[in-house]
């Protein structure tokens, strides 16, 4: 009954899109605000089915209803709570609905909170966003319906794959989905302002804080991923080039992008062309990453679907939006009026700068990504790209960019003074120097790399702090006046300040732990000791016990620093037995920004385990770097700006109606 | 400065960026780049020792042999030949015999491929996507290799490394 229910609401959804995408075009070409307003309406009842839709499909496998498939398939009735309600969208059909339930949560918001947008723009923006809901609601009713039923229903499901059986993965695919979803609202604003024909500052100032809001939770939902894979694949990486996580980076780098233009249209009402095709091209990136995911052109740990009818769907939604995208773009784009000039040496220059190398880095990604699957087709060769070819394509058109990061936010908008920048940059080069020599004397001998990477990263971690101390007048006034400044300071300069040095945090944790990571392989027996870069780890011994749905062995070892005893580390191997498969958990020790990380491999007949010992110096610092530039993000989001900054005169006219 | 001059400015110098990042897409696939062989086609292209690639194929049943200190030798078929592999260090959860591999290493002058990595790309019912579309385009192709009788009906997610 809920599963047909659920479906039900589905189709609902989907009709309501329909209209959505259609009546609300027909009253914003004829002037007719009562069917204008119909995309409000229809939104917010389209959000309420499509989450009616996907509360059923919770429901159902809270309840363990084996007689759905879907259930059957991912779930077991012995299986925590927790993981029947993320097994919802471990899987294809389940994550395709979460995908158009966020779709519709995105729709419905514009409606609720869109009081003040010129109508025929909300008009527009819901009709777009529905195009797309339209196409996705017919992909899931079509080839992947998450509601079917068995004929036969069997007594116990099949279990979610152990892997995903994690509360790292139960958070990474909403935030990823909120992520790329999100961009759609600022390809549903493009598309409107390309079928009217008119953009103005306000569209950037609408576009920015969605913008915004995307890509905060992109960026933690890769950072997510990231930390999920290192400590739950066994093998200590945090990033493989893998299509699939390239598939997120693509989104999140024109995104980023995207977030820096739309700041020149809004201050400067400059590059509004290239922030429309940018809008177009992130969304297209996202529903790009949707494809390489969803469709199994991949073999990877996220390669749910295996069924060809699918890949052909999703690929015919890709070619039809971003080539529709695209063409209408090059059609209308000349329509829209040039905006402000500005010098080279500019803060509009710099970002133009920004987003010149953010692109190109995107686009070597993207051929690293998808050269394998041309190349396939077109010769049946195969071959692989892995990190050899981003180390030597990313790495190098980010070391500019990184360098030129702390000037940005020093230059003036229009005509820019780089002299007058660099000299108060001054304190942030000599830090940087410093650090270098610091780190070369430390490290005599060893890699040369690695502390010029570290001076960078400190670079553009000073080079923020100088940003904001040069703003409050830190030295020059008193300190209490420099305080008081510090507060009055726009919440989006500190946002600036933090994510940058966000991108500053995350370069040490990546070249530490690249550069000085040590590793211990070998086979223990109980009493043997392993000695990793001055910690001792004696192996105590290997116990078995019995969890909810696994047996797993369990080794504990005592850590040891100096001959005192720091810690217990217990590292396991799951055997799951409805899958009659294992994972691998990793016991992980914190230190600071370090860890020490021990995951298990096999045993051999004379009950000796083989053991894989890391030390990850400065480790933790890879995502404290995205969840500074996150955090920057959210500052900047509750700026003052973004919360009122929304044209007035459509706000006055309803404050006067009720007096009427 | 004039908007054309301007616009110049702007269009010389994202060539210039464009240009340089040509040129280290085109010196990076030169260089990083691992292709994709079976043992037979290993043989047949007489791939040099210290060459890179990546080596797909089938666990020889009864071929792995556990040394000292996480040694490990096995070799990888693919019903035309075979080739030995040797490895150091834990392999991965899915790595069995009778299934599906793929080890990224070179040969060395002795003809064994020295890995250094091994994947199990794949999860316990189903082969790498790599190695099942050459046994087949071999016409070495078995439903049953590697399948799981209880789970063989329908390819479930996942894979690990």
């Amino acid at each position: 009954m809920i599963a047909e229910a659920g479906h039900y609401a589905l189709v609902l959804a989907l009709a309501l899109a329909l209209i959505q995408s259609t009546v609300p075009i027909i009253g914003a070409r004829s002037d007719d605000v009562a069917l204008m307003n119909v995309a409000r309406s229809s939104a917010l009842a389209q959000l309420a089915f499509a989450g009616a839709s996907f509360a059923a499909l919770v429901w159902l496998h809270v309840t363990s209803d084996f007689s759905v498939a879907n259930v059957f398939e991912n779930s077991h009735s012995m299986k925590p709570l927790i993981y029947k309600i993320t097994g919802v969208w471990g899987n294809h059909e389940g994550s395709m609905l979460l995908w158009v339930s966020i779709l519709a949560l995105f729709g419905g918001l514009v409606a609720a909170f869109g009081n003040n947008l010129p109508l025929s723009l909300r008009a527009y923006v819901l009709a777009v966003q529905a195009w797309v809901a339209s196409a996705f609601y017919l992909f899931i009713l079509v080839t992947s319906n998450p509601f079917l039923r068995l004929a036969n229903p069997p007594i116990e499901g099949r279990d979610l794959n152990p892997v995903l059986q994690d509360i790292g993965l139960a958070v990474h695919p909403p935030m990823l989905y909120l992520g790329y979803v999100g961009f759609s609202i600022s390809f549903s604003f493009a598309i409107a302002a390309l079928l009217e024909g008119r953009i103005d500052a306000a569209w950037a100032r609408w576009v920015r804080p969605w913008t915004l809001m995307a890509w905060i939770f992109l960026t933690l939902g890769i950072a997510m991923g990231s930390y999920w894979a290192y400590y739950e694949l066994g093998w200590g990486g945090w990033w493989f080039w893998d299509p699939v996580e390239n598939a997120s980076l693509m989104p999140w780098l024109a995104g980023t992008a995207l977030l820096h233009s739309a700041v020149v249209m809004e201050k400067r009402n400059a590059l509004k062309v290239w922030t429309i095709l940018l809008s177009i091209l992130t969304f297209s990136l996202s529903l790009l990453g949707t494809f390489l995911v969803r469709s199994g052109v991949l073999t990877s740990v996220h390669a749910f679907a295996t069924d060809p009818a699918r890949g052909v769907f999703i690929l015919l939604i890709l070619c039809l939006f971003i080539g529709g995208g695209l063409s209408l773009y090059a059609w209308r784009a000349s329509t829209l009026k040039q905006g402000g000039l500005f010098a080279p040496i500019s803060r509009e220059g710099a970002l133009v700068l920004n987003n010149l190398f953010l692109t190109t880095a995107c686009a070597t990604v993207f051929i690293g990504t998808l050269y394998p699957l041309a190349l396939e087709v077109l010769t049946g060769d195969k071959i692989s790209v892995g990190a050899p070819f981003f180390n030597l394509t990313f790495a190098p058109l980010f070391v500019p960019l990184m360098i030129a990061v702390p000037f940005g936010p020093l230059l003036a908008w229009k005509r820019g003074d780089l002299a007058g920048a660099a000299q108060r940059l001054m304190a942030a080069g000599i830090a940087a120097l410093i650090a270098i020599a610091v780190l070369l004397a430390w490290t005599h001998g060893g890699s040369t790399f690695a502390p010029l990477a570290i001076g960078l990263a400190v670079w553009v971690i000073a080079g923020a702090l100088c940003d904001l101390a040069e703003r409050i007048g830190l030295f020059r006034v008193g300190f209490g006046i420099a305080m008081r400044r510090a507060r009055g300071l726009p919440r989006a300069t500190w946002g600036t300040a933090f994510a940058h040095a966000g991108v500053g945090v995350a370069l040490i944790g990546i070249v530490c732990e690249t550069t000085w990571n040590s590793e211990y392989i070998a086979t223990m027996k109980p009493d043997d000791v392993a000695r990793v870069a001055g910690y001792e780890l004696k192996l105590d011994g290997l116990n078995q016990r019995q969890g909810p749905n696994f047996r797993e062995m369990i080794a504990q070892f005592t850590v040891n620093l100096d001959g005192e005893k720091l810690s217990v580390m217990t590292p396991s191997k799951r055997n799951f037995t409805t899958r009659g498969s294992s994972t691998t958990e990793a016991a992980l020790l914190t230190r600071g920004g370090s860890q020490l990380y021990i995951s298990l491999g096999d045993t051999t007949a004379d009950g000796a385990i083989a053991v894989r010992i890391y030390h990850k110096p400065m480790v933790l610092l890879i995502w404290w770097g995205p969840v500074l530039m996150a955090f920057g993000g959210m500052l900047s989001l509750s700026d003052r700006r973004l919360r009122v900054g929304a044209p007035k005169p459509a706000k006055a006219s309803r404050a006067l109606q009720p007096a009427e | 400065m004039t908007r054309k001059q301007r616009r110049l400015t702007m269009i010389g110098g994202s060539l210039a960026v464009l240009a340089v990042a040509a040129a280290l897409v085109l010196n990076a696939m030169r260089d990083s780049i691992v292709f994709f062989s079976t043992p037979t086609m290993a043989a047949e292209k007489h791939i040099p020792p210290g060459k890179r690639f990546r080596l797909g194929g089938l666990v020889q049943p009864g071929s792995l042999v556990r040394g000292d200190n996480l040694a490990i030798t096995f070799a990888v078929a693919d019903g035309g030949a075979t080739l030995p592999v040797a490895y150091k260090g834990i392999l991965p959860d899915l790595f069995r015999e009778g299934q599906g591999v793929v080890a990224e290493g070179a040969l060395d002058a002795a003809g064994v491929f020295k890995a250094d990595t091994v994947l199990a790309k794949h999860d316990e019912t189903y082969m790498p996507k790599d190695v099942a579309d050459a046994l087949k385009k071999q016409g070495h192709w078995k439903d049953d290799y590697g399948a799981k009788p209880d789970a063989a009906a329908a390819p479930t997610k996942g894979a690990s490394r």
